[in-house]
């Protein structure tokens, strides 16, 4: 394994990267300009530009949707669903995915240098928010000369930036595939959030985010954080239909405080795994642009005002056994939608798999989403003509 | 396609918003796309038929007409449609009180347990009735609340619901009900189609 700064050195060459110069006013109210934004595209762009779909990624992905990530050498994240003959089609369409500010596939990021002192930002990094993920975000569409997307989608965090596009930049997408989010972050999802970050800061090595000065990680903190995300990803039925009590390797306990069981076993596995990819202070700035999103509180005429005017299609898609982000909150952005008279379609996927149900091989799920958007590029190509 | 579609079709002016509640596969939604440029949204409990609605690129969202028909603004379509099922609600008053709140005109449909077949089932024969409207039997039939064109017609009236039109359908032909022929035609029509406001 390469150490953390050869990592980042060994990713700028693999890394296609747009530099923002166009000031963004973030948020919190500082102002930025050339700042890189990575990202990456898979398929061509037709002639007609009817055949664009946008990608936003979760918490912990970045802008590898599908193939191999060149940088961790695994699959994409969203290999399952985005590919040649997958459900979404890169053969057919033209997918973009940008890696969000505040992470650490390149993007600007609390691990990128910065320039005022030479060091990596860490802590002085601003608090970012999903619009000014968004917003950064659209200015690659600029880039890539795309006026109007065929399709964007998005799952978890993934969908949160979709709703808030969508909100932002009214009928810049044909169509919208918001999965297994809501217009708000829970208390329980705060709570969860919050619970991964007391286990980054509690980490002595974490000192403060300045770690990276010293070129290491708080590889336990973080790992934990990632333990507390893996078991809000499952459902109770799928977590016992996996696991059990099933002993790791072992015939009987060892009355210790090793990995007995299987379910220990793979925490600490997805934990320890995720530290060698991932930024620590990232986990921080992106979780709490998770927690500060609600779209309500941003449109002073609610949910109703934020999704005024829509030409945008919009198929919501839940999982029965998703406790994080419940089939009764993406209804919720369903209502909505629906008084603020735009036309959505709803559909929940009933399995046992959890929230990761959008990541994983779930064939209905992929059934529909194919569906849809080779539905909606029929609908598109007509409108453009 | 079901005649009792062709029949709700010609009820619709072009061009309008229409709410189909129990929308199915959605051949009712196609139809009044291609046929009446009319924008229409379906609200569907079957799993299967939602996914096939999507297939087809038409709107349609996942829920229960007995519970969900509150997220719907007041007069937000032109007509809202609903296909045989009134009668399998718990409340069917309750849910016609949405209908009508969320459309400027409601088109209801309804399989008439005065149909003469129904009727000689009971009569004749002491069975409660099977035939291609009402296909179940007794024990596991969904629907709760079976009434006749006459009941309905008697029930609206009561309600002071505005009783705009009514068709009878069977098999050869349809024909407008009014008051007047109420007692023949709820004999002889299979279905009854309410356009109300």
């Amino acid at each position: 394994m390469p150490s953390i700064a050869g990592l980042f050195f060994y990713m700028s060459e693999k890394i296609k990267k747009l530099n923002v110069s166009k000031p963004l006013v973030l948020d919190c109210k500082k102002t930025v300009k050339d700042f890189p934004l990575a990202y990456e595209t898979y398929g061509s762009l037709n002639k007609n530009k009817d055949n664009a779909i946008l990608i936003f990624h979760a918490l912990t992905g970045d802008q590898f949707v599908s193939g191999t990530n060149p940088i961790t050498k695994k699959d994409g994240w969203w290999v399952t669903a985005v590919g040649p003959g997958k459900a979404i089609d890169t053969n057919k369409y033209f997918v973009i995915c940008a890696n969000v500010i505040g992470g650490c596939m390149g993007s600007w990021g609390p691990k990128e240098i910065d320039k005022n002192t030479n060091e990596a930002y860490g802590l002085n990094f601003p608090v970012i928010t999903i619009k000014d993920m968004v917003k950064s975000q659209e200015t690659l569409l600029d880039h890539l000369g795309i006026d109007k997307l065929l399709c964007a989608a998005g799952g978890s965090m993934g969908g949160m930036q979709l709703l808030q596009f969508c909100a932002t930049f009214p009928n810049k997408t044909f169509s919208a595939v918001p999965i297994a989010c809501s217009t708000n972050h829970s208390a329980q999802n705060i709570a969860l959030n919050e619970l991964a970050r007391q286990a980054i800061m509690a980490d002595p090595v974490w000192d403060n985010g300045k770690y990276l000065k010293k070129n290491i990680q708080p590889k336990n903190g973080l790992a934990v954080a990632r333990m507390v995300g893996h078991i809000s990803y499952l459902s109770e039925k799928g977590m016992q239909e996996k696991f059990g009590r099933k002993l790791q390797e072992k015939a009987d306990y060892e009355f210790s405080f090793d990995a007995d069981f299987q379910v220990e076993s793979y925490l600490r596995h997805q934990g320890f795994a995720f530290v060698e990819r991932f930024d620590a202070n990232s986990i921080l700035y992106i979780t709490r642009a998770m927690d500060y999103f609600d779209l309500s509180r941003q449109f002073k005429g609610g949910l109703v005002e934020a999704f005024k005017n829509q030409k945008t299609k919009f198929l919501i898609i839940s999982f029965s056994s998703d406790w994080l982000y419940t089939t009764k909150e993406n209804k919720d952005t369903v209502i909505a939608l629906n008084s603020a008279g735009a036309d959505v379609s709803f559909a929940e996927i009933k399995t046992d798999k959890g929230h990761d149900s959008f990541l994983v091989n779930e064939p209905e799920f992929l059934k529909t989403l194919k569906g849809f958007i080779d539905s909606m590029h029929i609908k598109f190509k007509n409108e453009k003509k | 396609m079901k005649k009792e579609f062709r029949v709700i079709a010609d009820l619709l002016p072009r061009n309008i918003r229409v709410l189909d509640v129990g929308c199915g596969d959605g051949s009712l939604m196609s139809h009044l796309i291609k046929e009446k440029n009319i924008e229409v949204r379906g609200l569907e409990i079957v799993e299967e038929n939602v996914k096939k609605c999507i297939y087809k690129g038409l709107s349609v969202i996942e829920g229960n007409a007995e519970t969900e028909l509150h997220q719907f603004p007041t007069k937000s379509f032109d007509f809202v449609i609903l296909s045989q099922t009134l009668q399998a609600f718990y409340n069917p008053e309750k849910v016609l009180k949405d209908l009508l709140r969320i459309g400027k005109s409601v088109i209801i449909s309804i399989p008439n347990f005065g149909y003469w077949k129904v009727r000689t089932s009971l009569l004749i024969f002491g069975k409660m009735p099977v035939t291609k409207t009402l296909p179940n039997s007794w024990y596991n039939t969904p629907n709760l609340h079976m009434c006749t064109i006459k009941d309905f017609f008697d029930f609206c009236i009561e309600k002071k619901i505005n009783i705009n039109k009514v068709v009878g359908v069977n098999e050869e032909t349809t024909s407008e009900i009014k008051k007047s022929n109420l007692e023949i035609k709820n004999l002889f029509s299979k279905v009854g189609i309410f356009l109300l406001k």
